[in-house]
C-alpha cells in the first residue's frame, strides 16, 4: 500500500514517540536524567501516569491512531512496584497487546516496555535514544494520514453522485 | 387523516439475520405496520431505487440500515437514504461495528479477490477471471459494483444519529427503538439504543464471578465441558461480558456459550477489543514473560477473539499491510 509520502528523513519528518512513565520509578529517573544533564533524542512525549498498571491498552492503540510512531511504557522493575503487583498486571497486557499489533500489522519495534529504577537516568537515556533510532529506521506510522488516505476511494463516488443531480436538475 | 410517518429498511453487507429479527416482532410487527408506511424494503417488499428517488429529501422519518459497507453500491445506498431521511439508524453489529464481515480487514483487498476468484480448493478459474466493474457484452456494458479496499462501519460513510446493536438486536429493543424514535422525543444523537451497562450485569452466572482470577491458560468453548451455572471466566472461558454492553438478556450464557461481544463497548469504552485484552490479561498467574506468553499461547486469534464483531470500528480499523 502507499505510505503517506513522508519518508524517513525527508520533509523533516522525526519520529514521535509517545511514553508514559510511571510515577514512582521511570518517571523519577528521566527527572534524574534531566537533572543530572544526560542528552537523548528529544522524540519522546512523556506522559505520567501513577503505576505502569494504569496503563489502558486503549492508552497505546489512541496514541497511535492520532499520529505516534511509537510507543514506550516505563514502569518499576518486577518486585519493586509501588502499588505491588502493577508492573505484573502492565507485563501481561504488553504481551498481548505486542502480539495483537503485529497481527495487526505494527512492527514490533513500535511498541517497547522497559522497567527503568528511580536511579537509572542513564537507561532513559539509552533506551528513549535506542527507541527512536530504531523507529526512525522504520519511518513514519502515520496513522491519520493512512485513514484520510483509505477513505479517498469513496470521493469519487460522491463526486458522480453530485455530478448526476446536476444533470437531473439542470 | 394524517400521513403515517415513513420508515425504510435496507441491509448493506449482511447475512439477512437483521432482517430475521424485524420480522421476529411476530405479531407485534402489525402495530408496527398500523403505525409507519414503509416506503422501502428490499428484503420484504417490491420498492425499487427509483421510488426511494422519488420520496423528497428528508421524507422519511427513519432509515434502518443493516449491513456493513464494502461495495460502491452499499456506499450510494446509504448516500441516497441518509439524503432521504430525517433520521438513520446502523442497526446491527455490521452497521454499528462493522461486524463479523469487518474481520477481512485482516487481509487486503487482493489477498481475498486472489483467493476466492482462484486459490480456493473449490475453484476453477483457468483463465483468472476476476469481475470488472464494466465489461462490455454482445453491444452492451454490464457493470459491477467496485469491491472497495476494505469493510467499513455505517458512520465510516455516512452521519448516523442512532445504533441498535447486537447481531442481531433483540426484537424487543427494535420495537422499544420504534416506539422512542415515533414518539418525537429524541435522545442525543449518537446514542445507542440499550442500557448502558456491562453484560454481566444481567448475567444469570454474576454471582459465581470471582473477585480473583488466575489464568495458566485459556479453554475454547469445544475443549471443555461447561458448567452450566458457574461464570464461564472463572472456568478458563474467554467471555465477553464484561466489556460488552447490556441489553440481550444474556443469551449466549443462557445458552450455555461464552458472550462474544456483538453488542459492543459502553459509551464510556473507545476500543473493546483493548478492554477485554486488558481485563483477560491483567488476570494471568504468570508474572514472567515466559510463562506469560506460554499462557497467552492458548488464545489462538486475538483479533478474531476481542474484535470479532468490531474491527473497522476499532481504533486502528485494519491491518495494515506493508507491516510497518
Amino acid at each position: 500500500m502507499a505510505s503517506t509520502g513522508m519518508k524517513q528523513g525527508t520533509n523533516g519528518w522525526e519520529p514521535r514517540i509517545v511514553a508514559f512513565f510511571c510515577n514512582w520509578c521511570t518517571y523519577t529517573a528521566a527527572d534524574l536524567a534531566g537533572v543530572s544533564r544526560l542528552r537523548h533524542a528529544p522524540n519522546a512525549r512523556v506522559i505520567r501516569v501513577m503505576c505502569s498498571g494504569r496503563l489502558d491498552p486503549q492508552f497505546v492503540l489512541d496514541a497511535f491512531a492520532r499520529g505516534a510512531d511509537g510507543v514506550l511504557v516505563g514502569g518499576c522493575h518486577p518486585g519493586d512496584c509501588h502499588y505491588m503487583e502493577g508492573n505484573y498486571k502492565a507485563l501481561r497486557r504488553v504481551r498481548l497487546l505486542q502480539r495483537m499489533m503485529k497481527d495487526m500489522g505494527i512492527h514490533e519495534d513500535r511498541f517497547r516496555l522497559e522497567w527503568i529504577s528511580a536511579s537509572e537516568g542513564e537507561k532513559v537515556k539509552t533506551t528513549i535514544n535506542t527507541m527512536t533510532e530504531r523507529v526512525r529506521a522504520l519511518g513514519p506510522l502515520g496513522l491519520p494520514e493512512r485513514f484520510a488516505e483509505w477513505d479517498e476511494e469513496m470521493d469519487g463516488l460522491a463526486h458522480a453522485i453530485a455530478a448526476q443531480e446536476e444533470a437531473v436538475h439542470a | 387523516m394524517p400521513e403515517k410517518p415513513k420508515v425504510a429498511f435496507y441491509w448493506c453487507a449482511s447475512c439477512g439475520g437483521c432482517e430475521e429479527s424485524v420480522v421476529d416482532l411476530a405479531e407485534e410487527i402489525l402495530g408496527v405496520v398500523n403505525a409507519v408506511d414503509i416506503v422501502f424494503w428490499p428484503v420484504a417488499m417490491d420498492f425499487k431505487k427509483q421510488d426511494v428517488e422519488a420520496i423528497s429529501d428528508g421524507g422519511i422519518l427513519v432509515s434502518l440500515i443493516n449491513g456493513a459497507v464494502r461495495t460502491s453500491e452499499q456506499e450510494e445506498m446509504a448516500k441516497l437514504l441518509r439524503r432521504k431521511s430525517a433520521l438513520v439508524v446502523a442497526y446491527g453489529s455490521c452497521a454499528h461495528m462493522g461486524g463479523i464481515p469487518g474481520l477481512a480487514n485482516q487481509f487486503d483487498r487482493e489477498q481475498i479477490l486472489r483467493y476466492v476468484y482462484e486459490e480456493s480448493p473449490s475453484t476453477i478459474n483457468e483463465l483468472h477471471t476476476r469481475p470488472q466493474t464494466a465489461s462490455p457484452e454482445g453491444g452492451h456494458t454490464l457493470t459491477l459494483p467496485e469491491f472497495r479496499s476494505m469493510v467499513r462501519t455505517l458512520d465510516q460513510v455516512i452521519p448516523v444519529d442512532y445504533y441498535l446493536p447486537g447481531c442481531p438486536p433483540v426484537p424487543r429493543m427494535l420495537k422499544a427503538a420504534l416506539d422512542t424514535l415515533l414518539s418525537g422525543n429524541l435522545p442525543p444523537k449518537g446514542t445507542v439504543l440499550g442500557p448502558d451497562t456491562a453484560m454481566c450485569e444481567e448475567c444469570p452466572r454474576k454471582e459465581s464471578k470471582p473477585a480473583d482470577l488466575a489464568y495458566t491458560a485459556f479453554r475454547r468453548p469445544h475443549e471443555v465441558i461447561i458448567q452450566p451455572e458457574t461464570c464461564l471466566l472463572a472456568q478458563g472461558v474467554i467471555c465477553m461480558g464484561p466489556a460488552t454492553r447490556g441489553g440481550c438478556g444474556a443469551q449466549c450464557v443462557t445458552g450455555n456459550m461464552p458472550c462474544s461481544g456483538c453488542f459492543g463497548p459502553t459509551s464510556r469504552v473507545m476500543d473493546q477489543g483493548a478492554k477485554i485484552l486488558s481485563a483477560i490479561a491483567s488476570s494471568l498467574s504468570a508474572k514472567e514473560t515466559e510463562g506469560i506468553d506460554r499462557t497467552l499461547a492458548t488464545i489462538p486469534d486475538p483479533v478474531g477473539t476481542f474484535y470479532r464483531y468490531g474491527l473497522p470500528g476499532s481504533l486502528l480499523r485494519r491491518k495494515i499491510a506493508d507491516h510497518n
